[in-house]
């Protein structure tokens, strides 16, 4: 805890939010089950979207297994695996990342962030969670139905997603659609709550431009998440009346195994359309929250302001507002106009400056700074080197003629593993071990730390680098096994074993990483108050961890941004958010000793 | 809100004293039930238009035949117009804070939304009658989907009425329940230009 305490905020009126009564539990069930807290609900969001990403972990063993050593494994059949390819790339982008970034960090920390008591409809806020929950439930169900679930591939193309051939088409597709449809409700419940807090119950002092970018990141994608699942909605919905009432939306007159369907007349393209303009803001769905909170990591353990925070901040809006302007980029295949390839590639290469800006941004921040190589710091570089890998690639995908000949190959596997799996799962990885203190007081282990990062970073680019090289020999995605080719070596089966084995043991360690958060539920170290030393206001709750309500009797009032590292003078090298100006000058009157021995003051 | 002014604010720089940058309210000077609807309003408009764009994109198809249009969607329409003028004036009641007619005018637009989507099914049942089922034609399939997304918003919107209506009769304090009737009052407008429009699209393509 910093050595300065507000002491001059006498005259200033408390910053109650007067509108929203708050919620008080009136039993173990509403305090604990049906809570309508926003700190409960983001630890059961993120429960569930951690345990839900546990299977989606399993199923890409079974993957890479096939892939690794095919023809070994009796119970792995080519139905399967395209089960476990659509169930992985599903659970992996909607129900753990969409859910843990939005509905686990933002429901706890956007009202500890700017000042608020809870969410602001903390009712609709509880129905968020437990109809996300009926989603995930929807989705596990299809595992259990006859036929299993869909095998269609994440992006559910028609006709083939609804047809015989397709593992899951007659239940399996159903459920998929339900669930989707399910999720997207519940996080429009939660999205309204992120925003319109975001908007109107920010404490006094904080204005828009001191909120930390962690805040920032999640508000702007959940504006996206909220103008682009519709689009995912409508496809949903429209297939749903495909398949079950046999109209022919996106079906196109088809014979299957000599037999002419009913439908006749349908766009399959339409659908593309519909699913790539959620498709693609949903990247930056995920990316975005990473892009803040890492700001905020890198800031708080480099000890210095984030370099151009309101570059960042502009960058962040900018990118979000040019996502939804790029999606035709992944239909390149698909075939249009060429000068829609051309507007579309040229849309997808300008994202490219405000996110080397941000780059750039992190770069300096670090630039002589007091780096203290903590976990949290240590996944933060480890984001930074990874994002840029997957966005280089990015770039040569954006344009048509690279992607056309690549569109089919491991090498768009490699790159949207690492640009929009690997650095988003670094960024919570890292969050993790910054905010779990807060959440429970106690610190997470950091020898099991140690060798969960270790073994992730380096792990997951013994998977992925030699997968682009894979896919640059032509090695095809969605294959189940490679059979004979005349253009592919022998050694590429090496290459894919060796790739099995790595992403086992990258496996493993993950499962360490849970130990370690359950283990130190119990046996962690205690945390001290605020042991990073962070200016943010979650920090400076009353209660440690904050309790209901998060903060004491008032609210705190906001005085500067939430990067006052390094300040010269300063006892303990930052000045908390909630600190006036004349006590920090007090401070100084008073312990002029303390400015010498201020670590890192360079600014 | 001058979001210009906001976003442009040089956070890091130290400011002249304590509480320079304290504002009374949030971004907007609304309250936050209001703002919230103003966002799912947005969220909603855009699913709405989606479902524009995709009947557009597919009714430059060949096979897409016109389905007839039977007369009982006009009075649909009537009953969701003069729903909407009810929920106006009970809006205009509880400002007045003439309970009676508040009770009188919410019951009246209660009942006028039913019966519009009671009139929406016997439009269903009257077209299954003819033969207009969804596979047959993708036109036919838009009329149902579009009127069963519109009813489904519309039964939303019946929900948080009758949770209004019961707060009412409880004896909540008038206040407390003025914004409730305010908001329920402009989602039927919403929804009643929504209809308007999918009316119109449906009836003249």
């Amino acid at each position: 805890m910093a050595d300065i305490v507000p002491t001059a905020a006498e005259d200033i009126p408390s910053a109650e939010v007067a509108e929203v009564d708050l919620y008080h539990a009136k039993s173990w069930w509403t305090k604990y089950v049906f809570s309508q807290d926003a700190k409960v609900i983001a630890v059961q969001y993120s429960c569930t979207a951690i345990a839900i990403g546990l299977v989606a972990l399993v199923l890409s063993w079974l993957m890479r297994l096939q892939l690794g050593f095919p023809e070994s494994f009796s119970f792995i059949d080519a139905s399967d695996y395209y089960q476990f390819i659509t169930m992985h790339g599903m659970i992996m982008v909607i129900y753990l990342l969409t859910a843990l970034f939005l509905g686990g960090f933002g429901n706890y920390l956007i009202p500890l962030m700017v000042g608020a008591r809870d969410m602001v409809f903390p009712y609709v806020n509880m129905l968020s969670f437990w109809v996300y929950l009926l989603a995930v439930v929807v989705l596990v169900a299809s595992f259990f139905v006859p036929g299993g679930p869909t095998g269609a591939g994440w992006t559910l193309y028609p006709p083939q997603a609804i047809l015989s051939g397709t593992p899951g088409s007659e239940y399996g597709i159903i459920l998929m659609l339900v669930s989707l449809a399910l999720f997207i409700i519940g996080f429009t419940m939660g999205g309204l709550n992120y925003v319109v807090t975001v908007l109107q119950a920010r404490t006094r002092g904080m204005t828009l431009m001191r909120m930390p970018l962690t805040v920032w990141g999640i508000f702007v994608a959940t504006i996206l998440a909220l103008l682009a699942f519709p689009a995912l909605f409508v496809g949903a919905v429209m297939m749903l009346f495909d398949r079950i009432l046999g109209s022919s939306f996106f079906m196109p007159a088809i014979v299957v195994m000599g037999e002419q369907l009913s439908y006749s007349g349908g766009s399959p393209i339409l659908f593309q359309h519909l699913f790539w303009f959620f498709g693609h803001p949903e990247v930056y769905i995920v990316a975005l929250p990473a892009f803040g909170i890492v700001s905020d990591l890198l800031s708080v353990h480099a000890r210095r302001h984030i370099f151009g925070y309101r570059m960042m901040v502009w960058a962040i809006v900018i990118i979000g507002a040019l996502s939804f302007v790029v999606w035709a980029h992944h239909m390149y295949v698909s075939g249009m106009n060429p000068w829609f390839g051309f507007f579309f590639a040229t849309t997808t290469l300008i994202i490219a400056v405000p996110t080397a800006l941000k780059v750039y941004n992190w770069t300096l921040t670090l630039w002589r700074a007091n780096i203290q190589l903590t976990l949290p710091m240590l996944f933060a570089l480890a984001f930074i080197v990874t994002f840029v890998n997957g966005g280089i690639t990015g770039l040569f995908l954006g344009n048509v003629v690279v992607d056309v000949p690549l569109s089919d190959t491991m090498f768009v596997v490699a790159h949207f593993h690492m640009v929009m799996g690997v650095a988003p799962l670094l960024v919570i990885f890292g969050a993790i071990y910054h905010w779990y203190p807060l959440m429970t007081g106690r610190m997470l282990d950091e020898k099991m730390g140690k060798f969960h990062f270790w073994v992730t970073f380096i792990g997951t680019y013994t998977i992925f680098l030699p997968l682009h090289y894979l896919g640059i020999l032509g090695v095809p995605r969605r294959y189940f096994e490679m059979g004979d080719t005349s253009f592919i070596p022998d050694s590429a089966q090496d290459l894919n074993a060796f790739i099995t084995v790595a992403a086992l043991i990258v496996g493993f360690a993950q499962l360490v990483f849970l130990y370690n958060l359950f283990r130190s539920l119990r046996h962690g170290k205690i945390s001290e108050r605020n042991p990073w030393k962070a200016a943010s206001l979650e920090w400076q709750t009353a209660a440690y961890p904050p309790g209901h309500g998060n903060f004491g009797e008032h609210l705190p009032v906001v005085y500067r941004w939430a990067y006052d590292y390094g300040v010269p003078g300063a006892p303990d090298d930052f000045i908390p958010q909630n600190v006036p100006n004349n006590a920090v000058a007090e401070s100084h009157a008073e312990a002029p000793s303390a400015a010498d021995d201020a670590e890192a003051p360079r600014t | 809100m001058n979001f210009f002014r906001e976003i442009t604010q040089k956070s890091w720089l130290p400011t002249d004293g304590p509480g320079d940058e304290i504002r009374d309210h949030g971004a907007f000077a609304l309250p936050q039930a209001t703002v919230g609807l103003r966002v799912f309003l947005v969220v909603a408009t855009v699913l709405f238009l989606l479902f524009v764009v995709a009947y557009s994109g597919r009714m430059a198809f060949p096979d897409w035949r016109a389905m007839p249009e039977p007369w009982l969607l006009w009075p649909n329409t009537l009953a969701l117009i003069l729903g909407s003028v009810a929920l106006h004036g009970a809006s205009l009641s509880a400002r007045r804070g003439r309970m009676d007619e508040l009770r009188t005018r919410l019951w009246a637009a209660a009942a006028l939304s039913m019966a519009f989507l009671v009139g929406q099914v016997l439009v269903w049942q009257e077209l299954f009658a003819l033969g207009y089922f969804a596979a047959a034609n993708p036109a036919n399939a838009f009329f149902y989907l579009l009127t069963a997304i519109h009813g489904l918003h519309l039964l939303g919107g019946l929900g948080v009425l009758a949770w209004t209506v019961t707060r009412i009769y409880g004896g909540v304090e008038a206040d407390q329940f003025k914004q409730s009737v305010n908001l329920c009052a402009v989602y039927w407008h919403f929804l009643l230009v929504v209809w308007l429009v999918m009316f119109g699209l449906l009836s003249f393509t």
